[in-house]
């Protein structure tokens, strides 16, 4: 089930990450950051978002790019555990940090939240979802059982098009529950 | 059963005839069965299901395939979707007007239908016993009498062999005994979204491929006069700019024209755009601002306009003196604000090319691209990716040309990604509208006479310049005007247009639903009566209406049901506790119903404006019939969204031109619901009919404005008869 099926159908090779497509010329140093548990080095221009440097060099697309300015939470990440918004922090400052994007939230199998929103099937287009997983995995790291408050203050920030927040607000709850 | 689509069924249902370019072999196309253009099933007992409608959301990726698979008595999870290329082979796939179920339904029924009998066929020329002792189950037929089975994989290739039946041989399934349609079911790409796996436009990456942002000329029409590029050439990662010519009026889905930055990603792209200095020539639309337009909109709609329906003699009636309440209402152009902003990949090679685009349209893109390429549409091949969102915006195909022209041009890939600003800024709006209503009153408060007039630079304008008539934006609930009154008048009024002007979810029910349904709780507050009360005594008894206004017969297949807008309005009133539940300090109850894409609706909204003025909606009850209902909790799904939708247009939705250009650029200046602003719980009642089915993406967005304005009068005794509410101060 999980397959997309237009990629059968794709008559040109999809790239899988990894390829070099920054030149190396903008930046002078090396910017070590581990991603997903992997290691990397990175050698191009520092103030590149890490949005970018995730999408465009690394090949991991879970994480969206809708404002560009911080406004709507789609590429929401995590430096060491914290939720960032990836399109206003640049590379430099995630140097020697540890980043966990949506592809590499889960363990093993599926993390409590994404299966509490599948159960509530919370997505309708799907976009935002990576970023509202990502920011409500870290709510419930510092509220465990968080509020109707506590969910406005920390999920405000992320939008949805859609408008899936009464799902939610249900899932997140469901998480919290489930985790206690 | 099979009405309308029936016609058109013998096209889906010759495989290699009609196609006349195979651009893309499916692995339906390629299975061992193929019996129809939607559909293969391998000699494993996969089943290959197209999907050739755009999935943004609205579910049909999943709910059209459905259909097919219980038809065709189909195990689910051995179901494989295969996302269709634009190909007329499909018929339409312009996904808009709420319209891929009322369309698709029959298709896709027969579709699988006939390849079960073809099935049934074939099992019984292996077993020589009568088709008719054989039956299907789960993936198998079956023969009863001799307690024999064979799968559908078995039996693939036997029936391969077969004819394709004649429509009037097929049987459909009673709706006892439908295994999908009717029941719940989660989005097919639920998890690969919940991972990060789905693939939207901006998730395609191809070998060589270089990345564009375009600035483009901010007011419509303008042009190039000068580029400095200098400094752009020296951001790390660019590699040149590229002139992309301005279209020739009509735009239609032509790019606006202006210079790409070409560069190794998207960051650079970008911060070389920042450093690029075009000088414009604007042309016309310069003299677009939006206050002065409005000034105008409005003095248009105080005026006689074009008369599209009239019945008795409403001047006459207005002329006797008696009561008269007129009012009017405005609402501001609107942007789609998808989430995904337009974005597109396109490798041009020769004679050969291929996009990759989030388009709600792709046989649109194929016609667009090639005209722009001067190539046969035969030699396009648009791939469609998941859309994260689309609401109309990406019904217009001009992102597409856009990468095409550049990937000519530099003949290699290039994807062309917009920014925020972007989106916001050169949109296809939908058009600000002024709406005048003026009704006469009998000694109860009922109309005797009404008269509605709207006037708006229409859509139109997109693909005619000289357009300033609304066409189809007068037709639906606005024409339909299903009220009891016996003297009747609607027209509209001339506006010229000067920014794109697009559909945008609900589209032209937005300001004439707002108008409305404001006017009716305005007129029944004025005559001392219960909105809802007032409400159904305006529709009438329960009847079909059979209205045929000149120009704009009723579409046949959905009649005017007046007793499913009662029911629709009572369901919803009756679950809100309307009259009956105790309300808070400072929260009121309003209400709005509206027939939209056949589907009949009703919402409660409430609301709590605080002492200090700020305005939370605790709640909403949305009942919904939109005939035979498909998959009732995608259905519940789409109108708790559509009220997310509804609240943002009511809310904060203001789109403005100063000298012609877009004054708003990101969600800072173009807010949409938050978490925070949203409605906190939408419940939606799914009043499940045998009617055909109609749609569910649109009509529960245009009810909202109207029943939170109406709310917000029953809290606080404001009216509201302009949007968006953050214009006014609510305590």
């Amino acid at each position: 089930m999980a397959d997309w099926a237009i990629a059968h159908s794709w008559g040109i090779r999809l790239l899988k990450g990894g390829s070099a497509l920054v030149r190396a010329e903008g930046g002078d140093l090396m910017i070590q950051v581990k991603v997903n548990g992997v290691e990397r080095s990175f050698h191009g221009d520092r103030e590149m978002p890490l949005l970018w440097y995730l999408r465009d060099v690394l090949g991991l697309t879970g994480t969206k790019f809708a404002c560009g300015m911080a406004l709507c939470g789609a590429c929401t990440v995590h430096r060491d555990g914290e939720a960032i918004r990836s399109c206003v922090v640049p590379v430099r400052d995630v140097a020697g940090a540890e980043i966990t994007t949506i592809e590499g939230i889960a363990e093993k199998g599926l993390h409590p939240v994404q299966k509490a929103w599948m159960e509530f099937n919370v997505p309708q287009c799907g976009y935002c979802q990576a970023g509202q997983i990502m920011q409500a995995i870290a709510l419930l790291r510092s509220k465990a059982r968080p509020s109707d408050q506590d969910i406005d203050e920390l999920m405000s920030g992320n939008i949805c098009r859609c408008g899936t927040y009464q799902r939610i607000r249900a899932a997140i709850k469901a998480a919290a529950k489930g985790a206690s | 059963m099979l009405s309308g689509g029936a016609l058109v069924l013998g096209a889906y249902f010759s495989p290699g005839v009609v196609r006349a370019a195979p651009t893309v072999d499916t692995p339906a196309d390629r299975a061992a069965f193929h019996p129809n253009v939607f559909l293969g099933i391998e000699t494993d007992g996969t089943v290959y299901i197209i999907a050739h409608r755009s999935e943004m959301g609205n579910g049909s990726r999943t709910a059209l395939p459905r259909v097919l698979a219980d038809e065709l008595d189909a195990d689910w999870n051995r179901v494989r979707i295969v996302q269709a290329v634009g190909d007329p082979r499909y018929g339409s796939q312009d996904t808009d007007a709420s319209a891929s179920i009322r369309e698709f339904f029959e298709i896709m029924r027969a579709a699988g239908a006939s390849a079960r009998l073809m099935l049934l066929r074939a099992a019984a020329v292996q077993w020589s016993v009568p088709v008719s002792e054989c039956g299907s189950g789960l993936h198998v037929v079956r023969h009863a009498p001799t307690d024999r089975q064979s799968t559908y994989g078995d039996l693939a290739s036997a029936a391969s062999r077969l004819p394709v039946p004649k429509k009037e041989d097929l049987q459909f399934k009673p709706r006892s005994a439908w295994r999908y349609i009717g029941k719940d079911a989660s989005l097919y790409d639920l998890e690969d979204i919940c991972t990060g796996k789905a693939q939207y436009g901006n998730d395609v990456r191809l070998e060589g491929m270089v990345y564009a942002s375009i600035e483009r000329p901010p007011v419509l029409g303008g042009k190039v006069k000068s580029c400095q590029d200098q400094e752009a050439l020296r951001v790390p990662g660019v590699r040149q700019t590229v002139l992309i010519e301005p279209f020739k009026p009509p735009h239609a889905l032509q790019p606006l024209g202006g210079v790409a930055v070409i560069a190794d990603n998207t960051w650079a792209a970008f911060q070389g755009r920042k450093k690029i200095k075009v000088v414009w020539e604007n042309g016309p639309n310069a003299a677009y601002n939006s206050d002065q337009f409005k000034k105008e909109l409005q003095q248009t709609a105080r005026q006689p306009g074009l008369v599209v329906r009239n019945e008795g003699d409403v001047d006459a009636e207005f002329a006797k003196g008696g009561k008269i309440f007129e009012a009017e209402y405005y609402l501001p152009h609107l942007a789609h604000a998808t989430m995904e902003p337009p974005v597109a990949v396109a490798d041009v090679r020769d004679a050969q090319i291929t996009v990759w685009v989030p388009t709600q349209n792709p046989q649109s893109v194929q016609e667009t691209v090639a005209q722009a390429m001067g190539m046969p549409k035969e030699n396009v091949t648009c791939h469609v990716t998941l859309l994260g969102d689309g609401f109309g915006r990406k019904s217009f195909g001009d992102f597409a040309v856009e990468a095409a022209v550049l990937s000519k041009k530099l003949g290699q890939p290039v994807k062309v990604v917009w920014s925020r600003e972007d989106d916001i800024k050169f949109d296809y709006y939908l058009p600000v509208a002024a709406v005048y209503l003026k009704a006469a009153l009998n000694s109860g408060g009922k109309p005797t006479a009404w008269l509605q007039r709207s006037a708006f630079p229409p859509i139109n304008s997109t693909f005619d310049a000289t357009a300033i008539h609304g066409g189809w934006e007068l037709k639906g609930n606005w024409i339909e005007a299903p009220y009891d009154i016996p003297n009747l008048r609607i027209e509209n009024g001339p506006a010229q247009a000067h920014v794109r002007l697009g559909w945008l979810r609900a589209v032209a029910s937005n300001y004439h639903t707002f108008a409305v349904q404001s006017f009716v709780d305005e007129l029944a507050h004025h005559a001392g009566r219960d909105p809802l009360e007032y409400l159904l005594d305006l529709w009438g008894p329960p009847r079909i209406l059979n209205l045929n206004p000149p120009h704009y017969p009723p579409e046949p297949g959905h009649p005017l049901d007046i007793g499913r807008l009662r029911r629709v309005a009572e369901m919803a009133a009756e679950k809100a506790g309307w009259g009956k539940r105790r309300l808070g300090q400072g929260h009121g109850l309003g209400i709005a119903a509206q027939r939209y894409s056949f589907t009949y609706v009703a919402s409660v909204v409430e609301v709590e404006v605080t002492d200090k003025g700020e305005l939370r909606i605790p709640r909403i009850d949305t009942a919904v019939d939109a005939g035979t209902a498909i998959n009732p909790a995608y259905i519940k799904a789409q109108l708790e969204g559509a009220a997310v939708f509804g609240t943002s247009i009511a809310r904060s939705g203001e789109i403005t031109a100063t000298n012609g250009a877009i004054d708003q650029s990101n969600f800072y200046d173009y807010p949409v619901a938050r978490i925070t602003e949203a409605p906190y719980q939408t419940n939606v009642y799914v009043l499940d009919s045998e009617a055909p089915p109609s749609g569910v993406g649109e009509p529960g967005v245009s009810v909202i404005p109207p029943a939170l304005s109406n709310a917000i009068f029953a809290a606080t005794g404001k009216r509201i008869r302009e949007l968006p509410l953050s214009k006014h101060r609510l305590q």
